[in-house]
């Protein structure tokens, strides 16, 4: 391993369910996105609503950090069991801030920092969740940050209900000032960034919206319910429908109904749900119904880890049943998932076949810096007929789209069908007929392909000259990027963010004259790997493979692919 | 006025099968609907399951969506959310719609999607050629239970009444007017609407002498409003009523968001 030049910090805080753990490192999150630093944080929660062990573990630099780190400058324990859990990845340097409630706290190294939290919470009367905020104003104080940021953060979020925030947070800044604590500073940022803290469920469904979705419709399912959360709470301000349904197979049912009717509309889910989806994703397929789900993956198989993650779906959401087009897209980070949510919707349309997007719980749930201003989102030009007495849904044309038209439009009827069917709709059994609607749906292809590596279905990153190269999807982007600062030789990094169609022109010129290929991924199989074999026959023997339900740390993998290479 | 519902597809049902009495009931009753000026035949969609009855979606010259086994439900309540102002009829069979599809049902009762549910009640698998369904009688002799079937039938109208349909109602293939009557009346209804139709299948439940002896239509004045009165109704097995149980008005779940 070599050295990393950039300063890394990292601050974990934890608590039971139910303490605010979570909230909190998403305020410290944005307190040091506020402050100029780029960030990354990371959820960990156990599959309960109460007790457990719960942490956020943020990251932040001056430089883009793509993962947090495992060793820590801080803890911030809300209970015993953070301290004792997490005292072995302290920095020698590092400190525990914890509430003096706990009884004891045997540190190997750093400083230990005991704060009187749930005693003024009490004083002031506030609630058990705001009581964090006095571990924050101690934290500002600690490491010279400024507590008037920390009070925006407060007031960004609570409004005008921030004030038991802010005085907590000042009554913990002064507590440490009383003391005449030693101060601590971060290496300071020179630029200012832009953009906001967003995570990956957000970012999606932000990106749908901007491609024009009018209707989300979902059945909640951990860690794809926040997409739900979050646009629940945005519609209104939209003119966007939320819609929570009684299964999932109702949900894409109705998906189908109101992209027939003519809206965009999308769903998300995870594994188990997205499994229930499957019959009528296939429906898509075959009546064309413009479609967009989202599946983010948890660990399987079944019920498996709720809360945690994995990417052991890849193969299962490129493979619902029967044969047609379709579209997988898999974005890697919170930027790519609002670029890749509109370009779902968008390509949806044009294409008028299913489009999936897998995230995964890392990616889902992970805070990170996104610019949105940086990209263009904007429902596309579609393909779409006047109707009138002639119109006919299925109608053959040589790109294999069809004209759109909805139900309510004059002198004009909509057939559409699960059954095979001629071009106006209607229910055919003919062996000639059904072997030209398979050429028909197939022809899109051809478009499409050309269209999938116009729009960097493969990124290449790092020594895009080297010989050794490291291929990923999905979330793992984060962990590979952070981890070739670290290994010795150099490494070019393939990111495949279009698995179906797969990019196969792009992709086999990134590999063009490579020595070495690592596969990286977070699951059992190594299912990119399949994908590649399949599509290109390139056969890739270095695997490396995690399937323990947490993402790759970036130093861990640095070892893995210096071990390779 | 002619309304001219035909469509180019061969019809594909067995000669003399019941459907061709709900495909014609059906018709008149959007004709005279369109003639009223009530509805506009542009905003139609007529939604089908899978089954004998899903066929009919093929057969009347509107829009419409051939959905999945037991989810034109889910589909048609897609449809109305993506536009409103569509008037949305949707057609499944009981085991469509009671077996595979039962649980759309109590939901879309419950939130009164704005849909109307005709359910082709001929209580066996048809296309399938002759399974038991939720609502055979117990000791059908199919091709599932040479035995007979030990499990006692579902009550749909009970169900759907339980479950907060805002119209119940029932009619019979034998009486092409009555039905084409109630059909229009469940199509203005506002809210969630569920006809079952009750038929006999003349290959494999033929039930035309059991019913023919049976049934008797609803008193004109009887009350539209009393639940109460409505599940007691429903459950009526000596005899077996038609028309509507049950009638009352409730803000729509699409206009409420």
């Amino acid at each position: 391993m070599k050295k990393n030049q950039e300063k890394i910090y990292t601050i974990l805080i934890g608590g039971q369910a139910g303490d605010g753990a979570r909230e909190a490192g998403v305020n410290l999150a944005r307190l040091f996105c506020k402050l100029g630093y780029y960030v990354f944080a990371s959820m960990e929660y156990p599959s309960l609503i109460r007790g457990g062990h719960n942490f956020c573990r943020v990251s932040f630099s001056k430089e883009k950090i793509y993962s947090d780190y495992r060793e820590l400058d801080a803890i911030i324990a809300l209970n015993q069991e953070t301290a004792d859990l997490h005292k072995n990845e302290l920095k020698k340097s590092g400190v525990i801030f914890f509430d003096n409630n706990i009884n004891s706290i045997i540190g190997k190294s750093g400083q230990l920092i005991s704060l009187p939290i749930t005693s003024y919470a009490k004083e002031l009367s506030a609630p058990s969740l705001a009581r964090t905020a006095v571990a924050l104003g101690a934290f500002c104080r600690y490491y010279d940050l400024s507590l008037l940021k920390l009070n925006e953060v407060f007031t960004d979020i609570f409004g005008s209900k921030a004030q038991i925030n802010i005085d907590l947070a000042k009554k913990g800044f002064d507590y440490l000032q009383d003391k005449n604590f030693g101060q601590t500073k971060f290496s300071k940022p020179d630029k200012k960034i832009k953009g906001q803290i967003i995570d990956g469920n957000a970012a999606t469904g932000e990106g749908m919206m901007a491609a024009g979705m009018k209707n989300y419709i979902a059945y909640p399912m951990t860690p794809a319910t926040s997409v739900l959360h979050h646009l629940a709470k945005q519609a209104p301000k939209y003119g966007l429908k939320v819609t929570q349904a009684e299964s999932e197979v109702a949900v894409i049912n109705m998906v189908l109904g109101s992209a027939y009717a003519g809206v965009r509309t999308a769903t998300g889910t995870s594994g188990g749900g997205f499994a229930l989806m499957t019959e009528a994703l296939s429906m898509a397929g075959i009546a064309e119904i413009p479609t967009v789900v989202v599946e983010s993956q948890r660990p399987g198989p079944s019920t498996g880890v709720p809360t945690r993650t994995a990417q052991g779906d890849l193969q299962f959401v490129r493979q619902i049943l029967g044969e047609f087009p379709r579209i997988v897209l898999a974005p890697g980070d919170q930027q790519e998932s609002y670029e890749i949510g509109g370009k779902a919707m968008n390509l949806a349309w044009q294409y008028q076949l299913p489009v999936m997007i897998a995230l995964d719980k890392h990616l889902s749930e992970s805070l990170s810096n996104a610019d949105f201003s940086k990209i263009k989102i904007k429902p596309e030009k579609i393909k779409i007929s006047k109707g009138g007495k002639n119109y006919q849904r299925y109608a053959f044309s040589t790109d294999g789209v069809s004209t759109l038209c909805f139900p309510g439009t004059k002198d004009t009827i909509v057939k559409v069908n699960s059954y095979e069917h001629s071009e106006d709709g209607l229910i055919t059994e003919s062996a000639e007929m059904t072997q030209k609607m398979f050429d028909k749906r197939f022809a899109k292809l051809k478009n499409l392909e050309k269209e999938i590596n116009s729009f960097k279905g493969v990124k290449i990153y790092g020594d895009k000259k080297s010989k050794n190269i490291v291929v990923f999807w999905g979330s793992t982007k984060g962990a590979v990027l952070e981890a070739i600062k670290y290994v010795k030789k150099p490494v070019k990094a393939v990111q495949v963010l279009v698995i179906e169609p797969l990019p196969v022109k792009s992709l086999l010129e990134a590999f063009k004259g490579a020595k070495k290929i690592i596969d990286i991924e977070l699951n059992h199989t190594g299912q990119l790997a399949q994908v590649i074999a399949e599509k290109t026959g390139l056969k890739i023997k270095n695997k490396i493979l995690k399937y323990d339900t947490f993402a790759f740390e970036p130093i861990e993998l640095a070892k893995k692919i210096d071990k390779i290479l | 006025m002619n309304i001219d519902l035909n469509t180019k597809a061969k019809n594909t049902w067995c000669p003399g099968c019941t459907n061709f009495m709900i495909l014609t009931a059906f018709k008149n009753a959007l004709s005279e609907l369109i003639t009223e000026g009530k509805i506009k035949k542009d905003n139609i969609v007529v939604g089908a399951g899978i089954g004998c009855h899903g066929k009919i979606a093929d057969y009347v010259g509107t829009n419409s969506i051939i959905s999945l086994h037991g989810r034109v439900v889910p589909t048609m309540t897609g449809v109305k959310l993506g536009n409103p102002d569509l008037t949305t009829i949707a057609f499944s069979g009981d085991g469509d719609s009671y077996a595979e599809g039962i649980e759309h049902l109590v939901h879309a009762a419950k939130r009164n999607s704005d849909i109307k549910l005709f359910v082709h009640n001929n209580q066996v698998f048809g296309l399938t050629t002759g399974q038991v369904t939720p609502t055979s009688n117990r000791g059908y002799k199919g091709k599932s239970t040479p035995q007979g079937s030990v499990e006692e039938p579902i009550n749909p109208q009970l169900v759907m009444l339980a479950s907060g349909a805002t119209f119940v109602a029932r009619v019979y293939t034998g009486d092409l007017p009555f039905m084409t009557q109630i059909m229009k009346k469940a199509i203005l209804h506002k809210g969630f609407a569920h006809l079952e139709i009750i038929q006999p299948c003349i290959s494999f439940n033929d039930t035309r002498d059991y019913f023919k002896e049976r049934v008797y239509n609803l008193d004109q004045n009887s009350p539209k409003n009393d639940l109460q009165w409505a599940m007691q109704k429903v459950q009526e097995k000596e005899r077996i009523p038609l028309g509507i149980f049950y009638e009352v008005e409730k803000a729509t779940f699409e206009e409420q968001l």
